[in-house]
């Protein structure tokens, strides 16, 4: 699963600057009109390898983006809906969606815990975006982890940079960790709703407690705690 | 974890960066503007202190027993020693950026004019509701290159008072329990987690139990709100 958007497209707007330059503003002369030379756009791509790091947290489908404004989220702040439904229910289309995505990548399944996984994003000419990266930690109500605004304009082609992610909260659903809450495999409950009945502002996450360490209506055990970091990502750029 | 906004680094460990930073030993005077954000959704930051010294000041030091001042900031929120002691040692302060509690998500942002030989950062405040924990950072070398830096800050236990996680009121020095909790999320009548404080230095706090029992338990905390990971704190420092 790939998505391509090009700053760029379409590709005509090259064709049709191209013809036009040299000609300023004045357009209808057609004996001015300058061959175009072919030119191959060159992609810029870049390998993003993630290993989730939990005990028993599967990875919902990691959503990668590169963008030049904005952020999937900030701390502090309010969760859009579109990063509410990615962390609740480890849905990401909305975020692959969003405006400011200018190409992004999704792993095509969860990553189960211990698991690595290498994807690719691709963008045309642009050598200074943005990187972020989401993904729920599913045995949670709306916990994720992820990386946001890494600037890539310092990475030339070969270079590599790792880091390692810590666990957030939406703050768009409780953590009741009750039966029902939650949509990964501890519990098969619901993912996304609406309604917001916590703090309403995205946080570092608070881990999980379960019903080993005293929380006596949770349907997770102790196999769900975990600790940042979540998970290790290495970035390089391939060409 | 430390990282330099704009800056992509082939490795990005801390210790390479910090390394960088130590590289330069020279004494300057500095103009910082400095942010602090409360990373937890359910710990309010009581009057946060933050001091550029010289290495012979400090406001806590891991693996050593607190001071009478940083034990009145982690028990009960207050900074006046601290400040008074900082400010005797010839550090430039900055008290209580936030005007009041920091809010769990919120940010509170300041400046300050460093002396040529102030050349460490250190911040401190309590974690609330706790018994006496704290977030902080200590004697952090201030850049001498221009830019942004972030450090993400831990929390702490002064190693003063024993976690009962029993919500009372206490917060002078030496009086067990907990002041308050301004999120009024708690619960009351708790028996008390424990009266023991094992490590009695500065040390990395373990972390609250807490319970879903609003009238009793052991702890006055609730375990599905109280808690946290660290880091608690992202602080940013701007080197004009």
């Amino acid at each position: 699963m790939k998505n391509f958007k090009s700053k760029y497209i379409p590709a005509l707007a090259i064709m049709s600057s191209l013809i036009l330059a040299g000609c300023d503003s004045d357009n209808d002369k057609d004996e001015e009109v300058i061959a175009p030379e072919v030119v191959t756009p060159v992609n810029v791509s870049y390998e993003v390898t993630i290993t989730n790091l939990t005990n028993a947290q599967p990875l919902s489908p990691v959503a990668v983006i590169l963008h030049d404004t904005g952020s999937l989220w900030t701390i502090g702040e309010s969760a859009s809906t579109a990063l509410e439904t990615m962390a609740e229910g480890g849905d990401n289309s909305e975020l692959l969606a969003l405006e400011i995505v200018n190409a992004s990548v999704s792993g095509s399944a969860p990553l189960g815990s211990g698991a690595t996984e290498t994807l690719t994003v691709t963008i045309e000419e642009q050598t200074d975006s943005m990187l972020s990266l989401a993904t729920m930690l599913v045995n949670t109500n709306d916990g994720f982890t992820g990386l946001s605004n890494i600037d890539l304009s310092g990475l030339s082609v070969g270079d590599t940079w790792s880091t390692y992610t810590s666990v957030y909260d939406a703050g768009t659903e409780g953590n009741s960790e009750a039966q029902g809450t939650i949509p990964g495999p501890a519990d098969g409950g619901t993912g996304f709703e609406a309604e917001r009945d916590d703090v309403d502002f995205v946080g570092m996450h608070s881990g999980v407690v379960s019903m080993d360490d005293g929380l006596a209506t949770s349907v997770l055990t102790q196999a769900h705690k975990f600790d940042n970091p979540a998970t290790y990502v290495v970035i390089t750029r391939m060409e | 974890m430390i990282t330099k906004t704009k800056t992509m680094r082939k490795t990005a460990t801390t210790l390479a960066i910090l390394g960088g930073a130590l590289l330069s030993q020279s004494a300057f005077a500095a103009e910082i503007d400095v942010k602090i954000t409360n990373l937890t959704q359910g710990i309010y930051f009581t009057p946060v202190i933050i001091a550029a010294h010289t290495s012979d000041a400090s406001i806590y030091t891991l693996g050593t027993a607190a001071s009478d001042e940083l034990q009145m900031m982690a028990e009960g929120g207050d900074i006046s020693g601290l400040s008074t002691a900082l400010t005797a040692a010839s550090a430039d302060v900055l008290e209580n950026p936030a005007a009041g509690l920091l809010a769990p998500g919120a940010s509170a942002e300041g400046s300050l004019s460093t002396a040529d030989t102030n050349m460490y950062l250190s911040v401190g405040s309590m974690l609330l509701p706790t018994n006496d924990g704290f977030v902080g950072l200590d004697s952090w070398m201030i850049p001498t290159e221009a830019g942004t830096y972030t450090v993400y800050l831990n929390g702490y236990d002064a190693g003063t008072e024993a976690n009962d996680e029993i919500l009372n009121g206490g917060g002078a020095p030496g009086v067990a329990g907990i002041p308050a909790d301004p999120g009024a999320a708690n619960g009351t009548g708790a028996l008390g987690v424990t009266d023991v404080e094992d490590n009695t230095m500065v040390h990395v706090h373990r972390g609250v139990i807490g319970d879903t029992d609003v009238a009793g338990g052991d702890s006055d905390l609730d375990s599905t709100v109280h808690r946290w990971l660290n880091p608690v704190a992202m602080f940013t420092v701007t080197v004009k």
